[in-house]
């Protein structure tokens, strides 16, 4: 509980910050800026899932564990990424999305 | 009487046919001659010998028994099962005579005939499974196993018309005949299932039953105001008119003469155009019982008309082997005219004998006739009558017996033909007068047009010839003296004490006034032959001309070919085959173009949603998301 600070702000907060990873997403040129976006669309999650818990259920840590648990994941997630992005550039010399689209009809 | 070992008449042919043609490469043309003469030579005795002790003991109370050997060969049912077995009686042990007798003489001739040419071990081994058919189709206790048989015959056929398969005209021909008389085959089928079906056999003994099922009742059914029966043998009539070469059907005959000459002699004169005859022969007490013998008068009316129209075409050809196709078709009319004519008991079945009489001599004097052709032909290198002329000196043994087979088919008195003919012009005055007439004068043409072949061949012009002309190899002219032999003996087998409709011998005599006008026509046919032949000269020509158009027509053979050709060309392939073909490529196909097209444009259109750029893929899966929520919040608040 934060005082002075309502759990309708901070979720204001989470999901401005959901969308602007979603939008980053979307439009990012960069493989690696992409990745960076992703990385907020979890952080925007994960915030979501720490304050709920503590604002709705004070006495309970399921949302803090699964916190941890989406932290694991990202970085799982981004090495595999980066791996990926790494293999990409060995195999292109180039890690712009648009040199990608080679699998289409 | 044990006559089991006829078994072995057909087999051994077989066994040559298996023998040769497996090892048709390995056996030198000289062993593989002598293989298939020797064989066919022990069916030629084995069926003499069955001839003498049948006719000799066969007789039960004055009628000649049948003895029937079978096996089932095929069991459907208790009712439907098909046999296999040899059927012994007056017309198959005489039937088995004519073809062992010409298929041996024809095996030695071809041994001279063919002699160096490069199939000739197949050409035997042909030989011997066209043998085999025509003794299967001779021995055939039943329906089915005679219409096995006779596909087997039309195969064979076909394989040795087409013998020289390097010749396109023979490839051809052996197309044609396989073709138009698989069409007539077609009707014989049909017969053969309405016959048994409703007598529930295919068995010859109770089909032919005076007191089976189809004799007594065969007014139980009728189709369009004959009875069903009736429709049926018409329809195996038409089997057999296609296979003897009976009009509309005779086309394809003329065309098997591009077949080796000693094949025409065994198969296109002799033995297979024959099996029409005898297959009515054969069923002759239905074909005369039901609905008082309307289809016989069929048989006779078309027999009559095709010996008739056979006999104005054989005058004007010039080919002398389709002058004898055309006699050979003319005097089969002559065979079916006599059966057509004929009716059942004691000296009323005259016809039948005298037809069955006629298809002995006939296949004496035609097979010899043929022989005699093959032989000029071997020496001359054409078939054409005009490349030939004044080759009696030099051929001597084939001049002698050519004029001895003439003689006989003119009826010249003494001669088988003279007999047998005798016999059918007398059971044709008895019965209808209007066959007599034509057969009378069929009898005229035939003596001109065999005359007109015998002096243009021996002697007419003096030809030049590449090499000069010499008397064949003792081979070829053995067999021919032998028929030659037969051509004048075969009449004089008292034929009556052996073969009769009801098979109970009796006495028939020459009838002296018909013999004799028939005789006198024949001479009249001999002596204008003689004038306008004998020495070359400008009558024939003149003679042609005062005909006109009629000898034009004559001479194309009354158009039946181009006729032929008109209707399948033109009608069946240009009108109904044009326009089920339109039907197949544009509504049929254009269906299955037109859903293939569609789908092509189609997938043409959409494809472009898979662009390959994974960030329009994630924002379409997002908007689904949103689309999905908004749908499941909107039911969710109502």
């Amino acid at each position: 509980m934060i005082a002075g600070i309502n759990i309708y702000e901070i979720l204001t907060l989470t999901s401005i910050l959901f969308f602007i990873g979603l939008y980053g997403f979307f439009t990012r040129e960069n493989l690696i800026t992409v990745l960076l976006s992703i990385e907020l669309i979890l952080n925007a999650s994960a915030l979501n899932f720490v304050l709920i818990n503590t604002y709705l259920y004070p006495d309970l840590l399921q949302g803090a564990i699964f916190t941890i648990f989406i932290i694991a994941l990202a970085a799982a997630e981004t090495a595999l990424a980066i791996a990926i992005i790494i293999n990409l550039y060995k195999l292109i010399y180039s890690v712009e999305v648009k040199d990608t689209e080679t699998m289409k009809y | 009487m044990d006559f089991s070992y006829t078994i072995l008449i057909p087999l051994i042919p077989l066994a040559l046919f298996v023998i040769l043609g497996i090892f048709s490469k390995k056996i030198p043309p000289s062993i593989s001659g002598w293989i298939g003469s020797l064989g066919l030579g022990t069916s030629f005795v084995l069926s003499w010998y069955t001839a003498y002790s049948y006719f000799l003991g066969g007789k039960l109370n004055g009628v000649y028994q049948t003895f029937i050997y079978k096996t089932t060969w095929l069991n459907f049912t208790d009712k439907l099962h098909i046999d296999m077995g040899v059927l012994i009686d007056p017309i198959s042990v005489m039937m088995l005579v004519v073809v062992s007798t010409i298929s041996f003489m024809v095996h030695l001739y071809s041994r001279g005939y063919m002699k160096g040419d490069d199939g000739y071990t197949r050409f035997f081994s042909y030989l011997a499974l066209f043998s085999f058919s025509m003794f299967g189709l001779v021995l055939a206790t039943n329906l089915f196993q005679m219409y096995i048989f006779w596909e087997l015959v039309g195969a064979s056929s076909y394989l040795l018309i087409g013998y020289y398969y390097t010749k396109p005209s023979a490839v051809a021909a052996g197309k044609k005949a396989f073709i138009v008389t698989r069409f007539a085959d077609l009707g014989f089928l049909i017969g053969i299932l309405l016959i048994s079906y409703y007598s529930g056999t295919f068995d010859f003994q109770e089909i032919n039953s005076l007191h089976g099922s189809i004799i007594t009742n065969w007014a139980a059914t009728s189709f369009m105001g004959l009875s069903v029966i009736t429709w049926g043998l018409i329809l195996i009539y038409l089997g057999a008119a296609g296979k003897s070469a009976m009009m509309p059907f005779h086309i394809w005959l003329p065309d098997a003469m591009e077949g080796p000459t000693p094949v025409s002699a065994l198969i296109h004169a002799a033995t297979m155009v024959v099996a029409g005859v005898y297959l009515v022969a054969r069923l002759f007490p239905v074909y005369y019982f039901v609905e008082n013998g309307f289809a016989l008068q069929i048989v006779a009316y078309v027999g009559a008309i095709s010996s008739l129209v056979a006999a104005i075409i054989a005058i004007t050809q010039t080919d002398i082997k389709r002058v004898l196709a055309f006699s050979t078709m003319s005097q089969i009319g002559y065979m079916m005219l006599a059966l057509g004519v004929s009716k059942y008991d004691g000296h009323e079945g005259l016809g039948y004998m005298a037809s069955m009489f006629h298809l002995f001599t006939h296949a004496m004097f035609k097979a010899l006739l043929f022989l005699g052709a093959g032989s000029v032909i071997h020496i001359v290198h054409s078939n054409y009558l005009k490349d030939m002329g004044n080759l009696r000196k030099h051929m001597p043994i084939t001049h002698i017996t050519f004029l001895i087979a003439s003689l006989s088919i003119a009826g010249f008195p003494g001669f088988a033909g003279f007999f047998s003919k005798d016999e059918i012009l007398a059971a044709a005055y008895e019965n209808n007068m209007l066959i007599y007439v034509s057969s009378v004068l069929v009898a005229g043409l035939t003596a001109f047009y065999i005359f007109r072949l015998y002096f243009g061949i021996f002697w007419g012009k003096d030809n030049t010839y590449e090499h000069t002309p010499h008397e064949s190899p003792w081979s070829m002219t053995i067999p021919m003296l032998f028929l030659a032999f037969m051509s004048i003996a075969g009449g004089y087998i008292p034929f009556s004490d052996y073969i009769s409709a009801d098979s109970i011998p009796f006495k028939s005599h020459l009838n002296l006034p018909l013999a004799a006008i028939a005789t006198s026509i024949g001479f009249i046919g001999i002596i204008l032959a003689y004038v306008f032949y004998k020495k070359e000269n400008n009558l024939p020509e003149r003679f042609a001309n005062s005909f006109g158009v009629f000898y034009k027509w004559t001479y194309h053979k009354f158009y039946f070919d181009e006729i032929y050709l008109f209707v399948t060309k033109k009608i069946l392939f240009g009108i109904v085959g044009f326009s089920a073909a339109w039907f197949d490529k544009h509504i049929v196909d254009g269906t299955m173009v037109g859903i293939g097209n569609t789908t092509v444009a189609i997938s043409e259109k959409i494809k472009g949603w898979q662009s390959g750029k994974f960030q329009d893929y994630a924002m379409s899966f997002v908007g689904g998301g949103v689309v999905i929520a908004m749908v499941v919040f909107y039911i969710w608040i109502n």
